[in-house]
């Protein structure tokens, strides 16, 4: 044989073997992307084209209704955009809340010590707990009985018993208090492991220079933490806006639909409401683009006032 | 005697901060005990004004009334178990293979590979049921358990940890197992995985957790009693009643959230570390 069938035989053995490997990686990761496309990208698809038609569950596609959806919900039927404005209600009540009391538990708690220890044990448990769980727990503190704990506290001081879920103006806050409690450990925890990462020379500079405390947790501490802020600031914002069973569980939306969240509102159209499943898919995607908004913006403003170590 | 009174001197500044802590954490397990004692209560001082801290006649009627109810407590946990288990495995077979591919294999289109996954996250899932719900229910699977686990195959999530860990496994290790020709699946099991351990343990706990609690998923995909889990199980507690009959509702309560709050008192520590470890660096 020459060099020369050689030379091209190791090189189509080369190719084959080139293929090969290409074949492989991509199978590798060929059933990540289907399971993607099956139910992430075609469903958000799909939810563009009943948004057109107006239908229900069992026959989506009744009748062509182009972008009549979209103006039902957004202009002619309050019903959507006082969702909307409930739940971003929440939102704005609940995102600054708990995102300003996890940072200062976790620099409470941030010492090396047995009781920070035992105090961030018990902070975390409750985010472990299923939220359905939680809800009917807080229901029952919260119970417009008298004898619901709430209730009893109050009583203690004085008060007269106050029907905290079944008023407009106390239910969204006793939502808003469950879910702070159940989400604050696991934000604090965030927050511990990423003041573990600042050097301690920074604090012994500080020290130095004898700067009291809050000048070193304002100069310091929240400079050094705001990646981490800014990030828990997108998921936190997001997550809230999806906020559905706790909201189910403790109020149902009521009272009327003063605590009715768009998920809910969604959830509905889908399946309770007959021929409304348009809709719901309309809604869907006014939510998800507020979504994306949402991420786009906090990327776009917070960027330059973030502070990279 | 000395030196135990320097000890608490020094200690002092941090007294009222303790004490304001421990408010704290009673305020934070109050819920929980709350939820256990009433469970154990008759139903008459559940809701006696002013409620008791602790119950008079400590009994398990609730338990015993909500188990003779007629709603079948088994079937209800064993459908958890079976979606918390196939969700995990389920997510580790598609999850670990791309991750794999994705950190140490090098092939045309990776980039665009990687972007379809990354853009996923952008997509929120509490959207998209309504579409999957009908894929399902023209699959003919909506009356069984694979529509609370197919959908949740890909953990775009998981792949994102488990590259960055793999990434760190020092690719000399592959050429020498290659040259000691070891097959790639050999490679995973032997090499990748052992060293991600941590990874892999937090992304599963992760499922674990999102899985069991699962509320929403399993309401829209469920239309019969047979295939729901036991997130669901407390609302047939309250259905069947007349009112909230607290005690119950609690005793039901208990049935979930026990499981995971005595598996987090004995390993409280390690889930602390787990869902502190920052994969994303």
């Amino acid at each position: 044989m020459s060099d020369l069938t050689l030379q091209r035989q190791a090189k189509r053995k080369l190719n084959g073997k080139f293929i090969r490997n290409q074949v492989f990686s991509w199978a590798l990761v060929l059933p990540a992307i289907l399971f993607l496309c099956l139910f992430t990208f075609y469903p958000m698809g799909n939810l563009v084209h009943l948004s057109l038609y107006r239908g229900n569950i069992t026959n989506p596609y009744k009748t062509f209704r182009g972008i009549e959806n979209y103006l039902d919900i957004l202009v002619r039927r309050p019903q959507f955009m006082t969702t909307l404005k409930n739940t971003a209600l929440y939102v704005c009540m609940y995102v600054p809340i708990c995102l300003s009391l996890s940072v200062i538990f976790a620099v409470w708690l941030q010492k090396a010590r047995k009781i920070n220890n035992f105090a961030q044990t018990c902070f975390f448990a409750p985010h472990l707990v299923a939220t359905i769980s939680s809800a009917f727990m807080w229901s029952w503190i919260f119970s417009p009985e008298s004898s619901g704990i709430a209730n009893g506290i109050i009583k203690v001081f004085g008060f007269n018993t106050h029907n905290w879920l079944g008023s407009s103006s106390t239910a969204m806050v006793c939502v808003m208090i469950m879910n702070t409690w159940a989400s604050i450990g696991h934000h604090a925890l965030i927050f511990l492991s990423a003041l573990k990462s600042i050097p301690g020379e920074v604090y012994e500079a500080a020290e130095l220079d004898s700067s009291s405390a809050v000048k070193t947790f304002f100069k310091i501490t929240l400079p050094l933490l705001s990646p981490q802020i800014f990030l828990m600031l997108i998921t936190m914002t997001t997550n809230s806006f999806k906020i559905f069973e706790s909201v189910r569980q403790m109020t149902g939306g009521g009272p009327g639909i003063s605590t009715k969240t768009v998920c809910m509102f969604i959830y509905d159209n889908a399946f309770e409401t007959n021929n409304t499943l348009g809709l719901a898919g309309a809604s869907s995607i006014v939510l998800t683009i507020i979504l994306m908004l949402i991420t786009l913006l906090d990327f776009k403003g917070l960027e330059k006032k973030v502070h990279y170590q | 005697m000395y030196q135990l009174k320097r000890r608490f001197v020094n200690y002092l500044p941090n007294l009222f901060s303790d004490i304001l802590k421990l408010i704290c954490v009673v305020v934070f397990v109050f819920p929980f005990y709350w939820m256990i004692i009433t469970s154990f209560k008759t139903y008459g001082e559940a809701i006696q004004v002013p409620p008791t801290l602790w119950p008079k006649n400590f009994t398990f009627i609730a338990y015993s009334n909500i188990y003779n109810m007629g709603i079948n407590f088994w079937q209800y946990a064993q459908n958890s178990v079976i979606v918390t288990a196939g969700v995990i495995i389920l997510q580790c077979l598609v999850m670990i293979p791309a991750a794999y591919s994705f950190a140490k294999r090098q092939f045309v289109g990776k980039g665009i590979a990687w972007a379809i996954v990354i853009s996923a996250l952008m997509i929120p899932g509490t959207c998209t049921y309504v579409p999957i719900y009908m894929v399902m229910a023209k699959a003919g699977l909506i009356p069984s358990l694979w529509p609370q686990i197919i959908p949740h195959g890909c953990n775009v999530f998981g792949i994102f940890m488990l590259r960055q860990a793999f990434k760190q496994v020092p690719d000399e290790l592959l050429e020498s197992a290659r040259l000691d020709s070891a097959t790639e699946l050999q490679i995973v099991c032997r090499i990748m995985l052992p060293m991600a351990k941590a990874a892999l343990i937090t992304i599963c706990l992760f499922s674990f957790i999102g899985t069991w609690n699962s509320y929403f998923w399993p309401l829209v995909m469920t239309n019969n009693d047979k295939y729901r889990p036991l997130t669901m199980y407390i609302e047939r507690v309250q259905d069947a009643d007349v009112g909230n009959k607290w005690n119950q509702v609690m005793a039901a309560n208990v049935l979930l959230v026990g499981p995971v709050l005595v598996i987090y008192l004995f390993a409280s520590q390690k889930i602390i570390q787990a869902f502190t470890y920052n994969g994303v660096k």
